[in-house]
């Protein structure tokens, strides 16, 4: 059989391979870079909002820096701002029936507007508990007790939103937050994979499988790469 | 009014795994080959390098390489009485999408399954009487026997160059391999994986608790490896981004790296990708497939006439094609009558945590498919006499990674946030192992598929509807399984262990594996399947389900990509040998 | 392949007769394999288009030229011309009428070609089928759209002389620098060029840049050069596009799958022995190693590490037939790093052939790496594991960057 040269391919129509595997250049799709920059999904007190949860979900302490050092809220703004914020990829056909739990999330509510309604009403929660003062203003144990009583759904009452399940969506986030890869936003100079040791974008690891019970010695990287890249 | 285009003499639905054997196999026997695939083209350097795949966020929270919903999805309901409800958002499995299917992002675990597990019906009654087995329970013997498929689990294993360690060579038993394996033709294309410290103290623990571990046989290369087809897979680098991923280093098996690149060189094979098939069509008689219509991008319908039909594609969605064409009698439960959605199974998984004292196990190093397991409570590799269930599962040490956002183990009783958790998490991410118990799942009366009622995709289409729940049997089992698991654990001197049973109701929203079994079944009779020994539609005899894990009649305990590679390559055999010659039904 | 020859022998029944010119089968088949030694179509046929119908862009240092439509078409094909002026146009760069042909087409290397071959490659291309197909062959811009130019540059650089074999040397050794000097014509790009696109011949296949690749050299030098490969090494790369070291890709690729993987073994081996016996030492540039205390290399080896090694391993060995050698590797070593630099910038995706199908590709880093850490990495793949080279410098690959997002040439 002739051997098949690369620019024989037969692809005169959109999506149609044949004779060779194709090579286009240009077509890669790396994670775009995160701007650090303003905010484009939250207003200000939005932002300041959830700087403040995400700087109690993870506290700064002497083991490293917290969540809004970490960036946790510019990793929440930017997703939701994006696809992700959207409910991009969801079935979101109607109609909806509450269903059981294990049937999974069934509003048509979207990421973004989830975090519309349940911020709004979080701050209206706490400033009916505390005397108009909002949760940025209040003391670190008064912010725990807030987040407490709504993972536990005690908060009430909240219009519209699901207490338990709008702390388990920011949980769920802040933690993505931590440790995804800083070209996210999040996990500030790798803090939340040094935290643990992972070492992050590595991928190649043959030399140590075998060397049980030693530790890894290599800085993490991410995928747009570590302060040692540079020169 | 669809365009028609020029014939072929094969057109296959979907370009997995089954359907990349088979369009190679056929293609090579000389046919006139078309794939049409849902999803996109995907290659390694451009879809999933080592340069950007390594991304735990997006590819395993944001799903990036499998199916969105609003392309395609499925309703679901625990039992009759229930609303089904759309999935809006996939959790507990991830159908594949696009070239290569789920075969691109799998684990890569290559297990076959048992010589009783083929027989499984009359090997349990014959051991336990007939009354053992529940009324509702509709597991049925495979039309097929393990030594008819041993050639072709060989030949599967050799493509992928799956990493392992035999434990019956042609009879003999092997030490080092799995003794409870049925009989392999020839030793592993690839030695074993190297093993991280977790595996190995619990193959130590096993070992000591009388049980009989082997290596996971895996299909990422331990070695770099030309396979049948002349193509080169690399060595595994243990990365930890396996599962969801794809293998940036070409070391993980998959249509991309064991089949496309010599498939794609014969000049009477092509491919569409992104566009959908919609309907099967028949002739007027019914009783013969004229070809598939399908949908493109822009939404325009195309018609491609073919003499063969081959349904690739994910299992699901084959069940959902031959309801929507209008082949083959839908399952209805309140009768019985009807086979396809019938015998629908899934997997019965559950695990144990273990935090260890004082070890560095760097969870990070792992591949999809190493480990350390013990099939001594698989199968009917256990007397069931006494425990009131049938089925086990492989126990093992597995664990395929460390990727932070979703493991990040703490002792139980820890806070879910605050500094409490942060100490626990550091703490702990070096210690903690998670073991698994990866049980069968025996099919039943009201467990099956048909077309949902009231929801339709965006085609307009019925959406599928998937009425399951675990049943007591698998409950039990699935305890059962733990139990022993927990044994095993506390063995390995734990400062803790965690079990975690797979308890009813499932849950949509935890993840737990995607194989998803059966509604096509395999069977000696179209009373009880649809397809026969040769995975050849009963009712219209130039369609073929080759080999996908809806063929299954039951899912047993061990992951079905081996054994539907091997179905594959059966199938294959069948078409090329008898079918082709002179078309017609098989049986 | 066998389709074009069935269809071209039907052919032949309709040509109106120019003159008697022979139609012996073994002739044209002889021509066939010759259109095979020479190339034609990577020129003459475009991808996916009807064979030897021209419509190629290819890019010069002087514009874009367009490969002509050489099937018998009578009005936009070469129908018309009689067997001299296809000989002429071949050996001579003097197409029908005189008209002068850019030596684009490597008339300097193919007028080493022997009678029989350039008249069975006649016989040949008029069993090709006809295409009606026009295409503009005028599209250099002022001044080189002057053909008359062509003439001067003709009398500077050209002698039109057939191959004169070496009595000294074997029939094979002289069958293989036949070969690499005529049909093949392997100094077109394996040459450097001098300001005014001829050969530089005293560094006769030092290696040169085409169309932002850079060919490496064919000299025996053991670091730049084929001194370090063995002659099997050299056959296996061109009968099936890969070895130990490494896979064709590029216009390479091109180059095994259209014309050395077809050629016969026998054809094969007497280039690779020429190759390695050519005499042609090469003079690479003395390059003292860089110390892996230098800045640079510092970061190259963390770069190397973080980005390369899980593919082309820590030492560099790389993987056979999937990820190319680096150590000891001349295409690494070469004096000028265009190609290193486009294949890290851009990726390339390896040749498939029917004995290594594989086509493994080189992902991106454009996106990834700046222009100071692909400078560095380079330049420490080019001084570790015995390999020694000159640094690559920032600018550079500021320019190779460039130039890919500029460039509409889209070879892979």
């Amino acid at each position: 059989m002739m051997e098949m040269s690369l620019s024989e391919r037969a692809t005169s129509l959109e999506g149609v391979y044949s004779r060779a595997m194709p090579w286009e250049p240009g077509t890669a799709q790396p994670p775009k870079r995160i701007e650090d920059a303003l905010w484009l999904f939250f207003s200000d007190e939005e932002a300041c909002l959830v700087e403040a949860i995400v700087d109690r979900l993870i506290p700064s302490d002497d083991l490293g820096p917290g969540g809004k050092d970490a960036g946790c809220a510019v990793f929440i703004d930017r997703q939701l701002a994006g696809p992700y914020g959207r409910g991009a990829g969801n079935y979101v056909s109607g109609p909806f029936s509450p269903g059981t739990i294990t049937q999974g999330y069934q509003e048509a509510a979207s990421p973004a507007e989830r975090y519309r309604a349940g911020l709004r009403e979080v701050d209206r929660y706490v400033k009916a508990m505390f005397g108009g003062r909002g949760f940025p203003e209040l003391a670190p144990n008064e912010q725990d007790h807030v987040l407490s009583n709504l993972e536990s759904g005690i908060a009430h009452p909240l219009t519209g939103v699901c207490a338990k399940e709008f702390f388990k969506l920011i949980l769920k986030n802040t933690m993505e937050g931590f440790f995804a890869d800083p070209v996210y936003g999040g996990n500030r100079n790798m803090i939340g994979w040094k935290l643990v040791g992972f070492p992050g974008a590595r991928y190649d690891y043959r030399d140590w499988v075998e060397r049980h019970n030693e530790p890894y010695p290599f800085p993490p990287v991410g995928i747009m790469g570590s302060p040692e890249w540079k020169g | 009014m669809a365009k028609k285009l020029p014939p072929k003499d094969v057109v296959i639905v979907g370009l997995g795994w089954t359907g990349s054997i088979l369009a190679h196999e056929l293609s090579a026997a000389g046919l006139e080959v078309v794939a049409i695939e849902r999803g996109p083209w995907r290659d390694t350097a451009t879809d999933f390098p080592p340069s950007y795949s390594a991304d735990e966020l997006r590819y395993v929270h944001r799903n990036d390489l499998v199916l969105r919903p609003d392309q395609e999805t499925i309703t679901f309901r625990h039992n009759c009485n229930e609303q089904a409800l759309p999935i809006r958002s996939f959790g507990g499995f991830l159908p594949g999408n696009g070239v290569g299917g789920a075969g691109l992002h799998w684990n890569g675990q290559t297990f076959r399954f048992l010589p009783s597990d083929f027989r499984i019906r009359s090997h349990l009654e014959e051991r336990y009487g007939k009354s053992f087995l529940p009324d509702e329970m509709t597991i049925q013997d495979w039309p097929i026997s393990y030594d008819e498929l041993e050639p072709h689990y060989d030949r599967f294993e050799k493509l992928c160059g799956t990493s392992g360690k035999a434990g019956n060579l042609r009879g003999e038993k092997q030490p080092g391999g799995n003794p409870f394996e049925g009989w392999r033709s020839s030793e592993y294309p690839n030695p074993p994986l190297k093993q991280g410290l977790g595996a190995t103290i619990f193959a130590s623990a096993a070992r000591n608790t009388g049980h009989s571990p082997f290596f996971g046989p895996a299909s990422n290369c331990s070695e770099a490896y030309v396979n049948p087809l002349g193509i080169k897979l690399g060595q595994c680098t243990y990365c930890g981004f396996c599962e969801k991923f794809g293998c940036g280093n070409y070391s993980k098996a998959s249509p991309q790296t064991c089949i496309l690149p010599a498939l794609m060189r014969y000049p009477n094979f092509s491919l569409r990708t992104e566009s959908r098939v919609t309907k099967i069509n028949l002739d007027g008689d019914g009783r013969r497939a004229t070809g598939v219509t399908f949908v493109d991008t822009s939404g325009e319908a195309w018609e491609q006439p073919a003499d063969l039909v081959l349904l690739c594609a994910f299992s699901l969605f084959n069940v959902q094609l031959l309801l929507l064409s209008g082949i083959g009698k839908p399952y209805n439960p309140q009768t019985g009558m009807g086979v396809v959605g019938r015998n629908f199974a899934y997997q019965t998984i559950g695990g144990v945590t273990v935090i260890l004292k004082d070890k560095i196990l760097n969870p990070f190093i792992a591949t999809g498919a190493h480990g350390m397991f013990v099939d001594d409570y698989n199968a009917d590799n256990f007397d069931h006499s006494k425990l009131g269930f049938v089925g086990g599962g492989y126990l093992g040490a597995g664990q395929t990674g460390g990727r932070p956002i979703q493991v990040r183990p703490v002792p139980s009783g820890t806070p879910n946030w605050g500094s409490q958790w942060k100490k626990a998490t550091a703490e702990t991410y070096q210690r903690a192992y998670t073991l698994m118990s990866h049980g069968s799942s025996y099919t039943y009366r009201d467990r099956y598929l048909d077309l949902d009622p009231t929801y339709n995709d965006r085609l307009g289409r019925p959406l599928l509807r998937l009425t399951f729940d675990f049943h007591e049997n698998e409950v039990k089992m699935s305890q059962y399984l733990t139990d022993r698991l927990a044994d095993i654990a506390r063995a390995m001197d734990p400062a803790e262990i965690e079990a975690k049973p797979r308890k009813a109701p499932y849950d949509t929203n935890i993840y737990q594996s995607t194989h998803l079994c059966g509604g096509t079944a395999m069977g000696t009779s179209p009373d009880t399947s649809v397809v026969n020994r040769f995975c050849q539609s009963w009712d219209v005899p130039n369609i073929f389900i080759p080999g996908g894990a809806s063929v299954f009649p039951q899912q047993h305990g061990y992951p079905p990509t081996g054994t539907v590679g091997a179905l594959a390559y059966w199938t294959a055999e069948a078409i090329r040998t008898r079918y082709l010659k002179t078309p017609r039904q098989l049986i | 392949m066998r389709a074009l020859i069935t269809i071209g022998l039907m052919a032949v029944a309709t040509m109106a007769a120019v003159a008697q010119e022979s139609q012996d089968s073994d002739q044209i088949e002889r021509g066939r394999y010759v259109s095979i030694l020479g190339d034609c179509s990577a020129c003459h046929t475009k991808p996916g288009g009807r064979p030897f119908a021209g419509g190629i862009a290819l890019r010069t240092p002087f514009g874009t030229i367009l490969a002509s439509n050489i099937t018998p078409d009578k009005e936009t094909g070469i129908g018309t011309w009689t067997e001299a002026e296809f000989i002429s146009a071949v050996r001579d760069g003097r197409g029908h009428n005189g008209t002068r042909l850019y030596p684009a087409m490597p008339y300097t290397a193919y007028t080493k070609m022997s009678d029989d071959d350039v008249v069975a490659l006649r016989a040949y291309m008029r069993t090709v089928v006809p295409v009606r197909n026009r295409v503009d062959a005028n599209q250099l811009p002022f001044p080189y759209n002057i053909r008359l130019a062509l003439a001067g540059w003709n009398l500077l650089n050209f002698r039109s002389s057939r191959f004169e074999a070496d009595p000294t040397k074997s029939p094979d050794w002289n069958r293989g620098a036949y070969l690499v000097q005529g049909p093949g014509h392997c100094g077109t790009c394996h040459t450097p060029k001098t300001v005014i696109g001829s050969d530089k011949v005293s560094s006769a296949l030092s290696g040169g840049v085409l169309i932002g690749w850079f060919a490496p050299s064919l000299t025996t030098d053991v670091r730049t050069g084929v001194g370090g490969w063995s002659q099997d090494e050299i056959e296996q790369y061109l009968k099936h596009g890969a070895n130990v070291w490494t896979i064709a890709s590029g216009p390479m690729a091109e180059v095994v799958s259209r014309s050395t993987s077809q050629m016969t073994d026998r054809d094969v081996a007497a280039i690779a022995l020429y190759l390695k016996q050519s005499g042609i030492t090469g003079k690479s540039s003395d390059s003292a190693l860089i110390s892996l205390d230098e800045p640079m290399m510092r970061v190259g080896a963390i770069l190397y590490k973080d980005n390369c090694a899980a593919c082309h391993k820590d030492n560099g060995t790389g993987e056979r037939l999937l990820f190319p050698r680096l150590a000891g590797s001349p295409s690494v070593q070469s004096d000028n790093p265009t190609t290193l630099a486009r294949v890290v910038l851009q990726g390339a995706r390896a040749g498939s052939t029917s004995q290594f199908p594989t086509a493994p590709a080189m992902p991106a880093f454009d996106w990834r790496l700046n222009d100071a850490q692909i400078a560095a990495v380079l330049t420490y793949i080019r001084n570790s594991w015995g390999n020694a080279a000159p640094p690559v410098s920032v600018g550079s690959i500021e320019a190779q960057r460039k130039a890919l997002a500029t460039s509409a040439y889209r070879y892979p």
